[in-house]
């Protein structure tokens, strides 16, 4: 089980992050969560000023953008 | 090499359209394709580079290098960095944050603020090969000085009350440093991404900007804007700025109407008033800003841009006019 969280402030792009890594672990048959960090001490917290970012499993993998397919299916079958 | 955009131009709407050169709507046509194509072009070229070299400066790296400096180096710094750093406006409230944070002062962390959606290399760009290097020039300076000049009328240290007292009390974590893959195929799917997310996200406001500009170019009579908006009209300028505070695009959208509006005549220093008020701040903007100052930060942050903007206004008018 991978747990994904996904910083933003509620914009579009973050939706759209959120739903391609929720869309990519259905594709690649991967047992996900997905939560969505809007708090911004929490994002800060993790280091981050430019969102959407992703973290995966508590590390910071991810800033400044939408992630494209290709990078959230190696998140999901990598170590 | 730009020259190819006015020939498929030609081509498309003259030729292939077979609307008439010196119609309305050929005109309107003409000006859509040319700078839609050429603007399109540039944008994802110029995206791809930065993106393959890596340089795009991200805002995390500008909170390392501002902080820790001088006052007066800040200053520079934020402004310099504020025209490197294209950021996209919603993460204009985690950066305020993560500036002051940093123990970057507030007059600082404004002037970036300021500076980052007006300037911006791809802009300058598309500046330069629709516009010329003067006026971008211009652009460059003005937008880089009414940075610097609003972030140290903004550094009094009674403003510091106006920050949601939240703000201060935030502790961010050390700069989340992400693994870069270096090799060619990891640069080149890097620069493939950047253009993706960059015109992914201002697409819109760059077609909206062009079908603007074309509607003026094709249909709104020179005479219009020597009637209403010369130079000789001391009331151009302000409402110039009014108009485009509230309304939201970015520097690159905004470039079409400023090139439309200077060729039917319009002044100088009214195009650029304009282009950066509409550039700088917006009504949606605003609200998100909320969530981190107070009213009266925003009202003071936006009439000095107003003040400012129409001050560039005059003045370029002044100096370039008759």
């Amino acid at each position: 089980m991978k747990t994904f969280q996904v910083l933003g402030s509620g914009c579009r792009n973050c939706d759209t992050t959120a739903k391609r890594i929720a869309e990519q672990a259905q594709r690649c048959q991967v047992p996900v969560t997905v939560e969505k960090v809007t708090d911004m001490a929490a994002i800060l917290g993790f280091g981050v000023l430019s969102t959407p970012g992703v973290v995966l499993d508590g590390k910071v993998v991810h800033a400044g953008g939408v992630p494209t397919a290709e990078q959230v299916t190696q998140w999901l079958t990598g170590g | 090499m730009l020259e190819g955009f006015t020939i498929l131009a030609d081509r498309l709407v003259f030729q292939g359209l077979g609307l008439a050169p010196e119609s309305a709507l050929g005109q309107a046509a003409h000006f859509f394709v040319e700078d839609g194509a050429k603007i399109f072009f540039l944008l994802a070229v110029i995206v791809f580079v930065i993106g393959f070299f890596r340089s795009l400066m991200t805002p995390e790296q500008a909170r390392r290098i501002i902080g820790g400096r001088s006052r007066w180096r800040g200053y520079v710094l934020a402004v310099l960095f504020g025209a490197v750093t294209p950021f996209c406006s919603c993460s204009s409230v985690p950066l305020f944050i993560g500036f002051l944070e940093a123990g970057i002062p507030l007059g600082v962390t404004m002037a970036f603020l300021i500076t980052s959606p007006m300037v911006n290399e791809v802009a300058m760009v598309i500046l330069i090969s629709t516009m010329g290097w003067k006026i971008a020039l211009a652009y460059l300076a003005t937008g880089m000085l009414v940075g610097l000049i609003g972030g140290i009328a903004f550094s009094s240290r009674r403003l510091k009350g106006c920050v949601e007292e939240y703000v201060w009390k935030i502790r961010m974590g050390a700069t989340a440093t992400l693994a870069v893959d270096h090799s060619l195929k990891g640069r080149l799917g890097y620069a493939a991404s950047q253009v993706r997310e960059i015109v992914g996200r201002i697409w819109l406001y760059v077609l909206l900007g062009v079908g603007v500009g074309a509607g003026l170019h094709g249909f709104v009579p020179t005479a219009f804007f020597a009637a209403h908006a010369a130079a000789d009209n001391p009331f151009a300028v302000p409402i110039a700025v009014l108009v485009g505070i509230p309304l939201y695009s970015n520097a690159t959208g905004v470039i079409p109407i400023g090139e439309a509006l200077l060729a039917k005549g319009v002044p100088i220093g009214t195009v650029l008033a304009l282009m950066m008020s509409v550039a700088a701040i917006s009504l949606p903007e605003m609200i998100i800003l909320r969530r981190v100052i107070k009213p009266t930060l925003i009202a003071l942050f936006t009439g000095y841009l107003f003040v400012a903007f129409v001050a560039v206004g005059y003045l370029f008018n002044w100096a370039f006019g008759g």
